[in-house]
């Protein structure tokens, strides 16, 4: 099994004909995803080419791809300044996941946007999230298929680059994953903590949990509280930015220690108070999940 | 975008918040002039972005014109948590009465735009919130129906027992939140909010924080970013779409993601190094930004090692190598660079750094040691 995306996945791409959307929508078709559609507004009636000559249509609006084509997910690749609206237009059509990789999204817009999917009844991963990928089964976003592999492990990240990073060195362990879920830097994103460690508590394959946060906000502090009161498998924890200065964003626009607030020494003490171990470098994460799984 | 008090209130007043009138001085001489004008007690206070301005002595009452000069040439070129002040605001003295808190801002956890609210206002509002959280009143603004004029009311209820104030602090309420809403911020904050003895109610301080993201739709308040208020590193960076904080310690630091950045700069910290910064130098990055970055890192003295820390997803390596190699032809820097390049493009790196003498690492942890080790030997 696997959370958010497997083989019953069916992708549209929203802005495929974009430079990211565009040398992406290849990336996941390479890994085996199946990309069912593409929107691009103008577009509609054209297809894109997939790395094996695939076709795959490109349609005017998302209402019109998911009725031709019974998407069930979106990714989003749209700018900035259109991506709420992206979210809206794909929760309308009626997809259930929608992974919103664009950063620099208006907060204000997407205060909107999120309202409006929970009101549909979708699920949004991200703004500015490296996506999820479920080994062996299907990735939607952008990280790259070649540092992870089927197992056990399900990890939960607010950062892109960082959780490759901590996933590599699961990988070269030879600790597989069963999803790796970006959830995003900004300070208001559709699926937090305790949401995907939700929906890994109710995975049977998944039998220990990597979350990785940095300062900013008290998404980790919330979700400590809830795998002490919920969660009966392991979770190994790591936070960035414990030699962040207070007061200065650190490029994610959420991660911002504001007056006491949000410091990785409080995230990292949470967690410890609430059974997660922590691990001091993302390498350690590698000792501490083998511990956790082999007792 | 942190923006300053006279900025707020102009932004306020554009919304027919009632704000004292004001303007800002640069000399001693204009703040003659400005409180010549007012006439009367005019208070003169220091616009930088730090708050506790009060205590660090940049406000001050000033009842004559010999009174204006002196505190002008006082507070012009003080240092308020590090930051220069460069201008200072001339406003007249208001007869206040009460003193009351009106916020606004972003919530993360609602995810919507929130109100906070006390009659305990001209304080520190974290402390009120610790100290006596009854004194305070939240609403969560339904973004489908926006801010109603009766939660406007709710809100305005618990500040005044008066009903002309209340009604005047409930459309004050109103217009806060389009000023928030059609500005796109992140944050505003009336603190004081006074009323006066003829029973007027007035903004009379305002914090502003406009989001980042929304400055392309506000081109009007692109102008209000104060340069000299950021390092000139910092301004340097974000023209070149980077990120940089600068630190206080020697280890340079070049990584290609915010959360990778953050996890670098606390190993350097790990193996007993300080990092001289944050740099992320984001995703599709083409050499030109790389080349930006090492100029930025090398433009502070204190850096005695460069280290990349480079992780390919979006990012390739071999573009990486290529700003690297370029920066060295094209700007003399004197101290060693060290490097990991893993990812998208990695073996074209290799090959490109290999081409130039340089190499690399593959783990982070081996380069971050490395990078220590050469800071601690010299």
């Amino acid at each position: 099994m696997a959370i958010l995306v497997d083989e019953n996945t069916k992708l549209v791409v929203q802005g495929i004909t974009g430079r990211d959307g565009f040398f992406h929508t290849v990336q996941m078709m390479e890994y085996g995803t199946a990309v069912v559609a593409g929107v691009t507004p103008g577009k509609g009636g054209q297809a894109f080419e997939g790395p094996g000559g695939e076709r795959v249509p490109i349609f005017n609006s998302m209402d019109e791809a998911v009725s031709e084509t019974g998407a069930n997910t979106s990714a989003v690749y749209v700018p900035p300044a259109f991506a709420a609206s992206a979210v809206e237009e794909a929760a309308d059509a009626g997809v259930s996941l929608i992974v919103a990789i664009t950063e620099g999204v208006p907060v204000q817009d997407m205060a909107r946007a999120h309202a409006f999917a929970r009101d549909h009844g979708a699920r949004v991963l991200g703004p500015n999230c490296p996506g999820v990928i479920s080994p062996g089964k299907a990735k939607v976003g952008i990280i790259p298929g070649n540092i992870v592999t089927p197992g056990p492990v399900g990890v939960i990240s607010r950062s892109g680059t960082l959780t490759y990073e901590a996933v590599i060195h699961l990988t070269n362990a030879g600790i597989g994953q069963t999803t790796c879920v970006g959830i995003g830097g900004d300070p208001l994103i559709g699926t937090n903590f305790v949401d995907a460690l939700e929906a890994f508590a109710g995975d049977a394959e998944t039998e220990a949990i990597v979350m990785i946060g940095e300062i900013g906000g008290t998404d980790e502090q919330e979700a400590a509280q809830w795998v002490s009161e919920h969660l009966k498998i392991p979770v190994v924890g790591f936070i960035a930015g414990q030699t962040a200065p207070p007061g200065r964003r650190m490029g994610h626009a959420g991660a911002i220690v504001s007056g006491s607030s949000g410091t990785a020494e409080e995230k990292m003490k949470t967690f410890e108070e609430n059974g997660i171990a922590v691990a001091e470098r993302p390498a350690d994460i590698v000792d501490l999940i083998q511990g956790a799984l082999f007792v | 975008m942190n923006i300053h008090e006279y900025q707020a209130k102009e932004i306020l007043r554009a919304n027919g918040i009632p704000v004292p009138p004001g303007e800002v001085a640069t000399t001693p001489e204009e703040a003659v002039a400005l409180a010549e004008k007012y006439g009367g007690t005019v208070v003169v206070k220091a616009q930088v972005h730090s708050g506790g301005r009060g205590k660090a002595g940049g406000v001050k009452l000033a009842t004559t014109t010999a009174e204006v000069r002196e505190h002008a040439e006082k507070i012009l070129g003080m240092t308020i948590s590090g930051l220069k002040v460069e201008k200072i605001l001339i406003t007249p003295a208001e007869d206040i009465d009460t003193e009351a808190y009106v916020g606004i801002l972003i919530d993360r956890g609602s995810q919507a735009a929130t109100f906070i609210v006390s009659a305990e206002g001209g304080i520190d509002i974290e402390e009120v919130a610790h100290t006596d959280p009854d004194a305070i009143r939240k609403l969560t603004v339904d973004s489908h129906y926006g801010l109603m004029g009766h939660q406007a009311y709710w809100l305005a209820n618990s500040l005044y027992g008066e009903p002309g104030l209340v009604k005047q602090a409930a459309k004050i309420i109103r217009q806060l939140y389009d000023a928030f809403t059609s500005s796109g911020a992140s944050m505003i904050e009336i603190n004081p909010l006074i009323t006066t003895r003829s029973g007027e109610v007035k903004a009379i301080d305002a914090k502003m924080s406009i989001d980042d993201s929304e400055l392309f739709r506000h081109p009007e308040l692109v102008g209000y970013r104060d340069l000299s208020a950021e390092p000139a590193a910092e301004t340097k960076a974000r023209e070149a779409a980077l990120s940089y904080v600068k630190l206080d310690g020697n280890v340079g630091c070049c990584v290609n993601g915010a959360g990778l950045a953050m996890a670098t700069m606390d190993l350097v910290k790990y193996y007993g190094g300080e990092p001289a910064n944050f740099l992320d130098i984001g995703g599709s990055s083409n050499p030109e930004k790389v080349v930006s970055a090492l100029e930025i890192i090398t433009s502070d003295s204190n850096v005695k090692v460069i280290l990349f820390n480079i992780f390919g997803g979006i990012t390739r390596g071999d573009d990486v190598a290529r700003g690297i190699v370029e920066a060295t032809r094209r700007i003399d820097i004197e101290v060693p660079i060290v490097i990991r390049l893993t990812g998208t493009n990695e073996k074209e790196g290799l090959d490109i750094l290999g081409e130039a003498g340089l190499s690399a690492f593959s783990s982070m942890d081996e380069v971050v040691e490395r990078a220590v080790e050469i800071v601690n030997a010299g």
